[in-house]
Formats: structure tokens, C-alpha cells, sequence
């Protein structure tokens, strides 16, 4: 029974890898950004695990501020996908524009909350 | 002539300073119905007690009034000196003496007028009635040529009484009593003659004489007077005179009367002497006014002798001494004494007059004061000579509080004639009393001194908490590096990705306003890293408006350069 899950869990591992390479590049961009933010946020949160959370206000921005652009990106990704039927009409351009922005606002945020 | 009111005959009021200018610039001849109208005037507005009214429509009487019409009237009698009805004069002099009739006195010998009317708006105070009469009376016996036959000692009596007063704090009352003073100081009625004493505190160490003056009111001298001291008698023992009929000597030179030696057998003391004076001159006996008796309170001041004062510890049950010390009063020694509440403490001393005597001081006290200014007083008794207290501790350890330590003693001995009273720190005794019980009373609260209470308080050092733990500088750094790493691979996944910048715009104006794009994006990054090193918020927002709104129109002209590029793109 191991076997065959473990036989299963790498055919499932294979057919995943095989179709994300389909995908077109832009959106691999998106992917890898999702990946680097959800990754410093994870280093931050080990550091406040070793340390301790004195100034809790510069840890809680510093991996919000990761998470933030991460879902702002992945917003960023719905809304340029070409296959998702709802976002047609907006055209990458402006949702870029809007992923910008949204981060601009962010970071303003998350400077002030650093202290 | 000054008339005040409708009718003319019924008020006239002349100054007497109006009278004597008038005489001297008169011929003799000229006929004036001075008299006339003063008879109409007295016949109108004089009463049968002697008083006057003020009018003829005034029913009320008034003394003060009198005054006034009798200065007038003496001023009438001066102008009109041919025409003088004796008869008038005979029947005004009447008058003046039922006015007398009205004088009102004190105990202590001294006489005044005053007024009790209803219906006038000023009550003229006893000063200005009396003034007013005296000066009217003094005015009216100036320009007659009899005698008034007024009695002597109500004259004394009146001077007395304006001389009691002090100084009026009126100047109207004031310049009443001046006047009044003046008018007695020489006038034709009588003169009275004050007697008074420079200094009424004889001291027998420094030997001091009796020394009396005597005056008229405002001070100038008097004629030659026998002045003899009729008693002299302790305030104690009144029936008992220590001198009898002891003439004075007079000294020229000072002008006073003097009683060279006291007998030997004054003691220190209260007195009350009595005097008695009268005019050598017999002719002159009427012109002034000694009166009777003059009675002067006098004070006989001495050393007092206090001598074998001693302070002991007895024990409580039977009574002996324990430790008794020599106490001496007059220097500055102090002692000390210790003592628990099983004991006694006993301080005695004896009192004696120069004489010999026994002596009792108006205060004898002695104090117990704690070192927390908690105060007890008590009262010296005495039998004779002897002066003893004795504080029994067991007794008195509620009424100290239960307070034990060091209490200083402080003792008082004083009386008026004693002229080396005494209030000295005698020293102090150590007082071992119990503890308190759970309901004794407190000892009541000292008050504070002001310095302690609103003087500069200790200074308040603040502790501040501790600092956290700062985890060391290596980890963090190390941490720094790791956090980094990400990007690192981020851009090495985007190059492994094959990112091409095919799409940037060629062209000379997209392509400048791409850049600017990105520059504008890494602006306002540069803007959020110097908010957190050093600007405030309001700098960044405000630098932040502009380079959003540039950022914005850039942004737009690239983006929508970029979607139109695309657009060309698949529609052909």
C-alpha cells in the first residue's frame, strides 16, 4: 500500500510539474515573486522564533509586509491569467498599474509601522 | 449779627470774637439793641433747669445750646457794659448753677453734661456739650464782676475727665478737649489743679524716691501747695496704713514734691497712697480746685531671694532619695537627672522678700518638654517660704503619652514687683516610662515647621524597566544576510525563466517616459527608506503627493503606450 501511494504521490508530482510548464511566462514571473516573498517571510518568523518578539511591531511588519505583496501579487496573477473568464476586458496593463500602486500604498504603511 | 431762621428775635447767635471787634470799632454812642434783644432772647428760648432751645418753634431743651447762649450772652454783656441789668445777670448766674444741677459723674471722680434729646438729627456727643458749656461758662464769669459760685470739685471733676480721655481720634472731640482745657487753664471760676506721679514703681535695690507733680490741666506751674501723703496702706491689707500724714518736700529745681527715705518697713509690693494738697495762700484757696483725696496705686519692686533649690529622685513606695541634686538659679548651670515611672521627681526652693518675708510670685510653673515638643506645664505650690513640687511618674505616664526619653525642665518664677524674675532651662531628665497599651491616646500632633513642609523635597530618581534582551549583534547580522538571500534567488529564477526586456518601447518618447516610469517607482522606494531613517510623516506624505501624481501621469502614458503596442499587436 506504501508503495503504490508513493508511486501515486510522484505520477501526481510529475503530471503537475509537466502542466505548470505550460504556462506562459509572465505568469511564472508572478509565480517565482509569490515564492521569494512567501520565503523572507518564513526566514523572519524563524529569526523571531530564535530571538524573541521584542519589537513585535517591526517583526509583525517586516512578514507583513512579505505576505502583503504576495497577495497582491497572486491579484496580479488572476487578473492578467488570459484563461480566467472575468478579467477579459481589463487589460494587464492597468491591473500592472494597480498591483503598483496597491504596493506603493503598502510599503508606506508597512515603513511606518516599522519603527 | 447771624441769624439763622424766620424769625430774628428768636435766634441770635454772636461769636465772641465778632463782640470784641465790634467794641473796638465802635464810638460808645452808637445805640445798639444789643441788650434788648438779648433779654428777648433769654426771656424766650431759657428754661427753667437752666438748659435752652434751640428756637422758639424747637420745644426740645438742649444743654449744648446752654453753652452757646451763654457765650453769647457774655459777649452781649461785654458790648452793652452801660446798660448791665444786675437783676438779669443775678438770674443767669441761677441758671447756670441748676445747670449743674444736670451733671452727670463716674465713680473714679469724674464729671460731664451730656445731651439726651429725641427730635434732633445730631447728637452732640458729652465732649462737645461740656466744651460748649465750660466754654460759655468760663466766657460769662470773665466779664462779670461777682463770682460764680460753682462748686470746685465738679470743675476738678470735668478737667478730669477730658484730661482720662487720651487723645480723641475725632478732630472735632479733639479740639473739644483742647479747647475745653484752655478755657480752665485760667478762668475766673476755679482752676484745677492735677496731681500726678512721673513714675508710680519705686525700686528698693536702686532706692528710688516718691516723687509727685502738680499742674494745671495743660501743664503750667502751680502756686506754692502743702502736698502731704495722708495713708499709705498694702492693696492686701487695706486697714493697715504703714505711713500717716507725711508732708512732702518741695524741690524747686524740678518743680516736684519728694519723699526722701520709705520707712524701713516696705516690702516689696502692691501700695496705694493717698494725697492731699492744699493752697499755702488762704486768699488763693478759692481760685483753685485741689479737691480731696487723690488715690495713686504704687508699685514697691525688689530683689527676691531664692535660695537651697535642689532637685531629687525619690523612689515612689518609700520615699527616699535616690539622687537629689544642687540646683543654682541664678547662674547658668544646668543638671541631669534620670528617672523611670516607679519614681518621683521633687523640686524645691525658698522665696523670700528683702524684708524677710514670705514671697508669693504671681507664676511659679514648671515645664516638661519631650524631645518631640510634646509640652506638660504644672503649677509650683507653696507653704510659706517654701516652694516644693513633686511629679509622681507613676500617675502622670497617660498624661505623658507614654512618651519616654529626655525631657527638658524649664522653670518660671515671676511677679510684677520681683525685678529678677526668672525663666531658665534648668536641665533635663532621661524618663524611662512603659510601652503604650493598644488604646492609649496619641500625643497630639506638634505642629510642623513650614521648612519641612513646603521646603524642597528629596529628589526622586527614576528607574527606568530594564531593556529587553537584545539577541547578539553576530545572529542578527547573519539573519540580515539570510533575509537577503531570497532576492538573490529570485532574480536567479527570472534570469533561469529567460526574462527579456523585448517589450520596453524603442522609440525616443515611450522609451524616456518608461524610464522615468521606473525611476519615479524607485523614488518614491528611496522616499519610504528615508521616512524610516530620519523624516516624519508629514515630509513623506507631502513629497509622497508629488511624486505620486508624476508617477501617475507617467505611469499612465507608459502603461497605455505599452496596451495600445499589444492591442496593435493582435489585432494584426
Amino acid at each position: 500500500m506504501a508503495r503504490s501511494t508513493g508511486k501515486d504521490a510522484q505520477a501526481l508530482f510529475h503530471s503537475l510539474r509537466s502542466a505548470y510548464a505550460a504556462t506562459p511566462t509572465t505568469l511564472k514571473i508572478i509565480d517565482l515573486y509569490v515564492g521569494f516573498a512567501v520565503f523572507t517571510a518564513l526566514i523572519q518568523v524563524v529569526y523571531m522564533a530564535i530571538v524573541g518578539s521584542f519589537p513585535f511591531n517591526s517583526f509583525l511588519s517586516g512578514v507583513l509586509s512579505c505576505v502583503g505583496t504576495a497577495v497582491l501579487a497572486v491579484c496580479l496573477r488572476i487578473q492578467v491569467n488570459k484563461d480566467n473568464k472575468e478579467f477579459k476586458d481589463l487589460p494587464p496593463e492597468r491591473a500592472f498599474a494597480d498591483f503598483v500602486l496597491c504596493n506603493l500604498v503598502l510599503h508606506l504603511v508597512i515603513m511606518n509601522f516599522l519603527g | 449779627m447771624v441769624s439763622g431762621g424766620s424769625d430774628s428775635n428768636s435766634h441770635l447767635f454772636l461769636p465772641q470774637s465778632l463782640t470784641t471787634s465790634f467794641q473796638s470799632c465802635l464810638p460808645h454812642n452808637i445805640f445798639l439793641n444789643v441788650w434788648g434783644d438779648g433779654i428777648n432772647c433769654w426771656q424766650a428760648l431759657s428754661q427753667s433747669d437752666g438748659r435752652w432751645r434751640y428756637s422758639s418753634n424747637n420745644p426740645e431743651s438742649s444743654t449744648f445750646a446752654a453753652g452757646i447762649a451763654l457765650e453769647a450772652l457774655s459777649g452781649v454783656v461785654s458790648l452793652a457794659s452801660s446798660e448791665i441789668d444786675q437783676f438779669m445777670i443775678g438770674a443767669v448766674k441761677n441758671d447756670i448753677v441748676k445747670l449743674f444741677d444736670s451733671i452727670e459723674k463716674y465713680d473714679d471722680g469724674t464729671f460731664y453734661f451730656d445731651e439726651k434729646l429725641v427730635n434732633m438729627r445730631e447728637q452732640q456727643g458729652p465732649l462737645a456739650t461740656t466744651s460748649s458749656v465750660v466754654r460759655g461758662l468760663t466766657a460769662f464769669s470773665s466779664v462779670i464782676t461777682e463770682s460764680l459760685n460753682l462748686p470746685g470739685d465738679k470743675i476738678l471733676g470735668i478737667a478730669k475727665f477730658f484730661l482720662g480721655i487720651g487723645i480723641p481720634g475725632d478732630t472735632k472731640n479733639f479740639f473739644d478737649q483742647v479747647d475745653l482745657l484752655a478755657c480752665l487753664e485760667n478762668n475766673r471760676v476755679s482752676i484745677p489743679l492735677i496731681l500726678s506721679l512721673p513714675s508710680t514703681v519705686i525700686s528698693l535695690t536702686k532706692k528710688d524716691s516718691l516723687k509727685v507733680k502738680v499742674n494745671t490741666v495743660l501743664g503750667s506751674h502751680a502756686p506754692p501747695l502743702t502736698v502731704t501723703l495722708v495713708r499709705a496702706f498694702s492693696s492686701s491689707a487695706r486697714d493697715n496704713s504703714i505711713i500717716e500724714n507725711q508732708e512732702l518736700k518741695f524741690d524747686p529745681q524740678d518743680a516736684v514734691y519728694f519723699l526722701d527715705d520709705l520707712p524701713a518697713s516696705f516690702d516689696v509690693g502692691e501700695y496705694i497712697f493717698v494725697f492731699k494738697m492744699l493752697v499755702q495762700d488762704s486768699e488763693q484757696q478759692t481760685v483753685y480746685a485741689t479737691g480731696t483725696l487723690t488715690q495713686v496705686p504704687i508699685y514697691v519692686t525688689g530683689l527676691i531671694k531664692i535660695e537651697n533649690a535642689k532637685i531629687a529622685v525619690l523612689d515612689s513606695d518609700l520615699g527616699s532619695v535616690e539622687t537629689q541634686k544642687k540646683l543654682d538659679l541664678a547662674g547658668e548651670s544646668t543638671v541631669s537627672v534620670s528617672a523611670n515611672h516607679l519614681q518621683k521627681l521633687r523640686l524645691s526652693f525658698q522665696m523670700s522678700t528683702p524684708l524677710g518675708n514670705a514671697f508669693k510670685p504671681h507664676q511659679a510653673f514648671l515645664r516638661l518638654r519631650h524631645e518631640t515638643k510634646v509640652e506638660h506645664t504644672f503649677v509650683v505650690g507653696s507653704s510659706g517660704k517654701k516652694f516644693e513640687i513633686t511629679l509622681d511618674f507613676l500617675g502622670l505616664v497617660e498624661k505623658f503619652f507614654y512618651l519616654s526619653g529626655r525631657y527638658d525642665i524649664q522653670l518660671t518664677v515671676g511677679d510684677a514687683v520681683m525685678e529678677n524674675s526668672l525663666l531658665r532651662e534648668i536641665g533635663y531628665v532621661e524618663l524611662d516610662l512603659p510601652e503604650p497599651p493598644e488604646n492609649a491616646s496619641r500625643p497630639p500632633p506638634q505642629p510642623v515647621d513650614p521648612y519641612t513642609r513646603y521646603g524642597p523635597k528629596a529628589e526622586i530618581t527614576h528607574i527606568f524597566r530594564a531593556p529587553e534582551k537584545r539577541p547578539p549583534e553576530e545572529l542578527s547580522l547573519a539573519f540580515l544576510v539570510l533575509t537577503i538571500l531570497p532576492l538573490f534567488g529570485f532574480i536567479i529564477g527570472l534570469l533561469r525563466l529567460g526574462v527579456n526586456l523585448k517589450n520596453f518601447p524603442t522609440s525616443a518618447v515611450p522609451a524616456t517616459f518608461a524610464v522615468i516610469f521606473h525611476l519615479g517607482i524607485a523614488a518614491v522606494l528611496l522616499l519610504y527608506v528615508l521616512f524610516w531613517l530620519k523624516l516624519d510623516l508629514f515630509t513623506t506624505l507631502k513629497t509622497l503627493c508629488f511624486l505620486g501624481v508624476f508617477l501617475m501621469v507617467v505611469g499612465h502614458r507608459t502603461l497605455s503606450h505599452l496596451a495600445s503596442a499589444s492591442a496593435k499587436l493582435k489585432s494584426a
